[in-house]
C-alpha cells in the first residue's frame, strides 16, 4: 500500500541528497521565510516543505500531477488536515507503546507487535471511513486511486481476519511448535505451527485412533522449569513474532509516507492561505518542457517579501519567452534584488508543483537552479574576496549542465569594473552556447552595454525604474542599461541635498 | 614395510627425541622466537619436541625434504589441511560429549566424532589414491591408510555411523506449550505460522526493516526442560534410541594409533611451510640444502635471519639477503665493520641455517650446501652489570673453555664480539690464543669482532665487512661483503663527507 500523493508511482524520498547548493539557494532566496509560513510551527511540515521545494521535480507530467492534487487540498482543506491527523496521532501513539528496557525476547516482542498492531487497526478504520465517505468530492487522479486503494484493501474482512490472528496469538489455547533433532540431540528450527482447526463429531473423538502423544509437566517447585519453557516457546516464535513485527513497521511506514507526502500539501494550503489573506494572488502555473524557452508572468512578486512584509507587495510584468539571457540594470533599492528572488522563488515553487505569486505564470523547467550572489567579506577566509567569488561561480560551473538556470546577483564586482566586465563576458558567453539560461542583475555597464550592443535577439534588458522626480517604483521595465546606476538618487535621499 | 611414523624411521628416536628441552644456543640465535612463530596456534599437537631435535644422518634429512617436496604440491597440502581440521573438529566434539551431562546428548555428540572421523579417514584415502607422491614416507603412509580404511573394523563402524544419523535426523516432532505443562508427539505437517503472517501483511510492505529476530544462544549444554523432552522423545522413537545405546557402547575404541600419530607428525611439515609462507610471499627464496657430513665447503645464496626478517616483513621493511661460502682450507669467517651493520645477523644466519637444515627443513636462500654438524655452539655477550668487568671477562673464559672441551671437528662455534670486557691489548691476545685452538680443531666457526688482526690469522680465516653506503657513511647497507677488513677505510669516508681528509684539509687551508 502506497499514498503516491507526490508522485504517480513512486514514494517521496526523503533521503535523496539535496542539491549541492541547497544552502547558498536557501539563503539568496529567503527560503526559511517560506518555509516558516508553510509551517505554521510543524517541525515536519518544514522539513518535508524544505526537501519538496529544493528537490525540483523536471517533468511537466509530475508537476500537473501534483497540482491536481493542491487543487483538491485548497478545495478541502479541513478533510485534508483530518488525513493528516490520523497518520500523525498513529505514528505518536505507536512511540508511547511500551519497549522493554532489557534484552527484548521473541514474547516481548510479539506482545507490543500486537499492542501497535490493535492501534494501527484502529487508524485504518478512520481512513477507510472518510475514504468511504468524502471520497467524490476529490477530483485529481492521486487522491482517487488513494480512496480507491483504501477502499479495495481495508475491507471488513481484511479486518476480521486480521483481529483473528492478533486473537490467536495470545496464545490462550497454547502454542503449538515443530522441531527436529540437531547437534548433540538438541532441538532446533522451532517453529510456530497454526494449530488445525478440528471440528470432529463425537463418534470420530472416540473410534479415531489419536497419535501417540506424552506429556512432561514441570513440578511445583521447580523454579527454572517454566523459565527454560518460556525459552523454547521463546525459539519457536522467534519468526512469527519477527513477522508481525516487521509487518507493524511497514505501516509504521505506511503512515510515516502518507504523512510526509500529505504534510507538503498541508503546507501549500496553510500559505495559500496566509497570501490570501494579504489579498495576493496566485495562480497554478504552467511548466513547460526544459528544452523550450518560456518566462512569462503577470503581477509576479516576491512571495517572501510579502511575507515579511505581512502586505502586499509590486508585482512585475514581463515576457522573456524565447530569451537565454536577461540583464537587469538599473538604480540601487530599485527592485532589482527583490525581483531576482522573485524569479527564483517562483521557479521551485512551480518545479515542486505549487502555485506561484502572480496572476499568471509561464516558465519552462530548468534542470537545475544555482544562484550567484555578491557576499558579504569573510574575515576568516585567506583567499581575497575576488577569489572567493571565482571559487563559487568554478564550482558551479563543475555542477552546471544545459538547460539549467542561474541567477547572478552583482557578481564579480570585487575587481574594477573593465576585468570584470571581461570575466562576466567570457563566462556567461560561454554558458549561453551551453544552453545555460542566465539571469544577471549588474553594474557592470561594459559588460550590460557590450552584451547590449551585440543585438543577440536571444537577450532581453530590464531597468529599475525610475520616475520624473527620482522616486521609486520597484517596477522593472524593459530597458537598456544606462552607464550611471542611481546611487546619487540614494546619496541624496540618505544625507539629503544641503551639502 | 609397515608405516609407524612421518617423521622419524624408526620408533625408538621418536621417544627419546620427546623428553629434550630446548637446545642452548636457541635464545643466542633467536631460534626461540622462529620456533614460537612456526607453532603458534598449535599447540594443541606439542611440536616443539620435534624442532628441539636435529638429525644426525643425512638419508634421515633426506627422507623429511622428499616429504617437504610432496607437501608443495598445493593440492596435497590442502587435503592434509581438511584432513588435520576434521580431526581437530573429531577432538572438540569428543571434549565436548564429555563435559556433557545427559546421556542421549552425550551419545550423539559421540556419534558426531566418530561421523567426522570416518569422514576424515575416508577423504584422506581418496586424496592420497589420487596424490602424485614421490616421498617414502608418504607412500607408506598411503598403503597403510589404504589397508586401514577397507578393513572390517572401519567400514562396520562407517555404516552404522550413517544409518544412525540418517534415523536421527527422521525424527520430527511438535511441542504443545501451555502453562506448565509440554506435550511432545510427532508433527503432522501444520502450517507455519509466520508464512500466514507475512502473507496477511504483504500489502504493507515498504522496503527494508529491522529484523526483530533474537539470538539464542547456540551453547551445547541442554537444560532439564530439554533433557526431558528428549526423553519423551525416546520413547517416542523407542528403535533409534535404543539403537544409539548399543551404537556407543560398542565402539568406544574407534581412533586408529598410527592415524592420530601422523595427524599429530604431519604438522611438523604443515607448520614449517606456512611459516616459509610469510616469507616466500615478500620474494624470498628457500632451498633444500645438499647436506655433507664431511666436506666443510659450506655455502649459502640470498639467505637471511628468519627472525628479522620476520620482524621486517610486519613493518613492510625491506629485508636484505647475503651470500657466504667457503672453499677448500676455510673454515672460519671473521666478520667486522660499523656497529648495526649486520655483523650479528650474519653470525644468526649462518647458525639458523645448519639447525634447520639438520632438523631437514628447507632453509632460506636460493641454494645451499650445509654441514651435518654434530654439535652447535654459541658464545654471544651477555647482558651484565658492567662494572663487574673482571667477572664477566671470567666468565666468558669459563664459557668459551667448556665449548672448546666438548667441540670435535665437526661442530659448530659461533662467537659474537666476544671479549669486550677487557683491553684490547688482552681481547687480541685472548681472542687470537682462542681462534687458534679453532683452527686446530678445523671446524666451521663464525666470529664476530671488532679486531682487524683476526681476519688475516690464518689461511683458514675469511675476512667478511659489513658494508655502508659509498656516498653516506652513515647509511648501513646491511651487506656482509668479503674482502679485507677495513675499519680505516670507514673512517676515512666519514671524513670524506665532512671534507676532513687530508687532501679535503689542505685544499680547503690553500684559500
Amino acid at each position: 500500500m502506497k499514498a503516491f500523493l507526490m508522485y504517480r508511482d513512486q514514494d517521496f524520498d526523503v533521503q535523496q541528497k539535496l542539491p549541492w547548493n541547497e544552502q547558498a539557494l536557501t539563503q539568496d532566496l529567503e527560503l526559511t521565510t517560506l518555509l516558516d509560513a508553510m509551517a505554521l510551527g510543524d517541525k515536519f511540515i518544514w522539513d518535508v516543505a524544505r526537501r519538496a521545494v529544493l528537490l525540483s521535480v523536471h517533468d511537466v507530467d509530475t508537476i500537473r500531477y501534483r497540482q491536481d492534487i493542491l487543487n483538491d487540498c485548497v478545495k478541502n482543506p479541513a478533510i485534508v488536515r483530518d488525513l493528516y491527523a490520523i497518520a500523525v496521532e498513529a505514528i505518536e501513539r505507536e512511540r508511547k507503546v511500551f519497549w522493554t528496557f532489557f534484552r527484548d525476547m521473541p514474547h516481548t516482542i510479539l506482545h507490543r507487535a500486537v499492542e501497535v498492531l490493535e492501534l494501527f487497526v484502529g487508524a485504518l478504520k478512520k481512513l477507510r471511513q472518510i475514504a468511504d465517505e468524502h471520497g467524490q468530492k476529490f477530483a485529481s487522479a492521486g487522491f482517487s486511486a488513494l480512496f480507491a486503494m483504501l477502499k479495495a484493501e481495508l475491507g471488513d474482512d481484511y479486518f476480521a481476519r486480521v483481529e483473528n490472528h492478533l486473537r490467536e496469538l495470545r496464545f490462550r489455547g497454547g502454542a503449538l511448535i515443530s522441531a527436529e533433532l540437531g547437534r548433540g540431540n538438541k532441538g532446533t528450527n522451532y517453529r510456530l505451527r497454526k494449530r488445525a482447526e478440528k471440528k470432529q463429531t463425537w463418534m470420530e473423538r472416540i473410534f479415531v485412533r489419536k497419535p501417540p502423544a506424552y506429556t512432561y509437566r514441570i513440578p511445583e517447585r521447580d523454579e527454572n522449569g517454566p523459565r527454560y519453557l518460556a525459552e523454547l516457546q521463546d525459539r519457536g516464535i522467534n519468526l512469527v513474532a519477527n513477522a508481525l513485527a516487521q509487518s507493524t513497521d511497514h505501516i509504521l511506514s505506511f503512515f510515516t509516507m502518507l504523512r510526509t507526502e500529505l504534510a507538503f500539501y498541508v503546507g501549500c494550503v496553510n500559505l495559500h492561505e496566509q497570501l490570501g489573506q494579504l489579498g495576493e494572488p496566485t495562480c497554478l502555473p504552467v511548466p513547460v518542457a526544459p528544452r523550450e524557452r518560456r518566462h512569462s508572468y503577470k503581477r509576479l512578486y516576491d512571495v517572501c517579501l510579502a511575507l515579511s512584509m505581512k502586505q502586499k507587495v509590486v508585482g512585475n510584468d514581463g515576457n522573456g519567452d524565447k530569451r537565454d539571457l536577461v540583464i537587469i540594470t538599473g538604480a540601487n533599492q530599485g527592485g532589482k534584488s527583490v525581483f531576482l528572488r522573485s524569479i527564483g522563488l517562483a521557479q521551485l515553487m512551480l518545479q515542486c508543483g505549487m502555485f506561484a505569486p502572480a496572476e499568471a505564470f509561464c516558465a519552462n523547467i530548468c534542470e537545475g537552479l544555482f544562484t550567484h550572489y555578491k557576499r558579504e567579506e569573510d574575515t576568516t577566509m585567506e583567499s581575497g574576496k575576488f577569489d572567493e567569488e571565482l571559487s563559487r561561480m568554478s564550482e558551479i560551473v563543475e555542477h552546471i549542465t544545459p538547460n539549467a538556470m542561474l541567477l547572478l546577483n552583482e557578481s564579480f564586482a570585487a575587481t574594477n569594473e573593465r576585468e570584470g566586465s571581461e570575466i562576466a563576458r567570457q563566462i556567461v558567453s560561454a554558458l549561453l552556447e551551453k544552453r545555460i539560461k542566465v539571469f544577471f542583475v549588474t553594474h557592470l555597464y561594459e559588460f550590460a552595454h557590450g552584451f547590449c550592443d551585440k543585438e543577440m535577439g536571444n537577450a532581453i534588458f530590464l531597468r529599475a525604474e525610475r520616475q520624473a522626480d527620482g522616486g521609486r517604483t520597484f517596477k522593472l521595465i524593459e530597458g537598456k542599461p544606462l552607464e550611471t546606476s542611481y546611487g546619487e538618487d540614494l546619496y541624496k535621499r540618505i544625507f539629503g541635498t544641503d551639502n | 614395510m609397515t608405516f609407524h611414523s612421518i617423521l622419524f624411521e624408526n620408533t625408538e628416536d621418536s621417544i627419546i627425541k620427546e623428553t629434550l628441552e630446548a637446545p642452548v644456543f636457541f635464545v643466542d640465535l633467536n631460534l626461540d622466537q622462529i620456533i614460537d612463530t612456526i607453532t603458534a596456534g598449535k599447540q594443541e599437537y606439542n611440536l616443539t619436541p620435534f624442532f628441539y631435535s636435529p638429525l644426525n644422518d643425512s638419508d634421515a634429512i633426506k627422507c623429511r625434504h622428499e616429504i617437504f617436496r610432496d607437501l608443495e604440491n598445493k593440492g596435497l597440502f590442502e587435503n592434509i589441511g581438511s584432513f588435520a581440521q576434521k580431526m581437530r573438529a573429531v577432538r572438540d566434539h569428543l571434549a565436548q560429549a564429555e563435559k556433557l551431562y545427559y546421556k542421549y546428548q552425550k551419545e550423539r555428540w559421540f556419534l558426531e566424532a566418530v561421523e567426522i572421523y570416518c569422514d576424515a579417514v575416508t577423504c584422506l584415502m581418496q586424496d592420497l589414491s589420487l596424490a602424485d607422491l614421490k616421498s617414502r614416507g608418504f607412500v607408506h603412509f598411503r598403503d597403510y591408510v589404504a589397508t586401514y580404511a577397507q578393513s572390517e573394523g572401519f567400514t562396520s563402524v562407517l555404516a552404522e555411523t550413517k544409518q544412525l544419523l540418517a534415523d536421527l535426523s527422521s525424527v520430527h516432532y511438535s511441542l504443545l506449550i501451555k502453562g506448565n505443562a509440554v506435550t511432545v508427539q510427532k508433527y503432522e505437517s501444520e502450517s507455519d505460522y509466520s508464512v500466514e503472517v507475512e502473507h496477511t501483511f504483504e500489502k504493507f510492505k515498504q522496503g527494508a526493516v529491522k529484523d526483530y529476530r533474537v539470538k539464542f544462544s547456540s551453547s551445547p549444554d541442554m537444560n532439564h526442560v530439554e533433557a526431558a523432552i528428549l526423553d519423551l522423545l525416546a520413547k517416542l522413537y523407542p528403535d533409534i534410541f535404543t539403537y544409539l545405546d548399543e551404537y556407543c557402547a560398542k565402539n568406544a575404541t574407534y581412533l586408529d594409533a598410527t592415524i592420530a600419530t601422523f595427524d599429530r607428525e604431519i604438522q611438523f611439515y604443515v607448520a614449517y611451510l606456512e611459516y616459509l609462507g610469510i616469507f616466500t610471499r615478500a620474494g624470498l627464496k628457500f632451498c633444500y640444502p645438499e647436506i655433507s657430513g664431511t666436506c666443510k665447503a659450506v655455502y649459502d645464496y640470498e639467505g637471511f635471519d628468519l627472525a628479522l626478517a620476520d620482524k621486517l616483513i610486519r613493518e613492510r621493511a625491506s629485508v636484505v639477503c647475503n651470500d657466504f661460502y667457503l672453499q677448500d682450507k676455510e673454515r672460519i669467517f671473521v666478520v667486522t665493520g660499523p656497529n648495526q651493520g649486520g655483523k650479528t645477523t650474519f653470525a644468526r644466519t649462518f647458525g639458523q641455517l645448519h639447525f634447520l637444515a639438520s632438523l631437514g627443513c628447507p632453509v632460506p636462500g636460493r641454494e645451499a650446501r650445509l654441514f651435518l654438524f654434530d654439535r652447535l655452539f654459541t658464545h654471544f655477550e651477555k647482558e651484565e652489570d658492567i662494572r663487574n668487568l673482571r667477572g664477566r671477562l671470567e666468565d666468558d673464559l669459563v664459557r668459551i673453555h667448556d665449548i672448546l672441551n666438548h667441540a670435535t671437528s665437526n661442530s659448530i662455534i659461533i662467537l659474537n664480539e666476544s671479549f669486550t670486557a677487557t683491553t684490547l691489548r688482552d681481547a687480541i691476545f685472548l681472542s687470537t690464543r682462542v681462534l687458534e685452538r679453532i683452527l686446530r680443531l678445523d671446524l666451521l666457526c663464525v666470529c664476530v669482532t671488532f679486531i682487524d688482526e683476526l681476519a688475516s690469522l690464518s689461511e683458514k680465516t675469511v675476512s667478511v665487512v659489513a658494508e655502508v653506503a659509498p656516498d653516506n657513511p652513515a647509511v648501513r647497507t646491511y651487506k656482509i661483503m668479503r674482502r679485507s677488513a677495513d675499519g680505516v677505510a670507514y673512517a676515512l669516508s666519514i671524513a670524506q663527507k665532512y671534507r676532513l681528509t687530508y687532501e679535503c684539509v689542505k685544499e680547503r687551508l690553500q684559500s
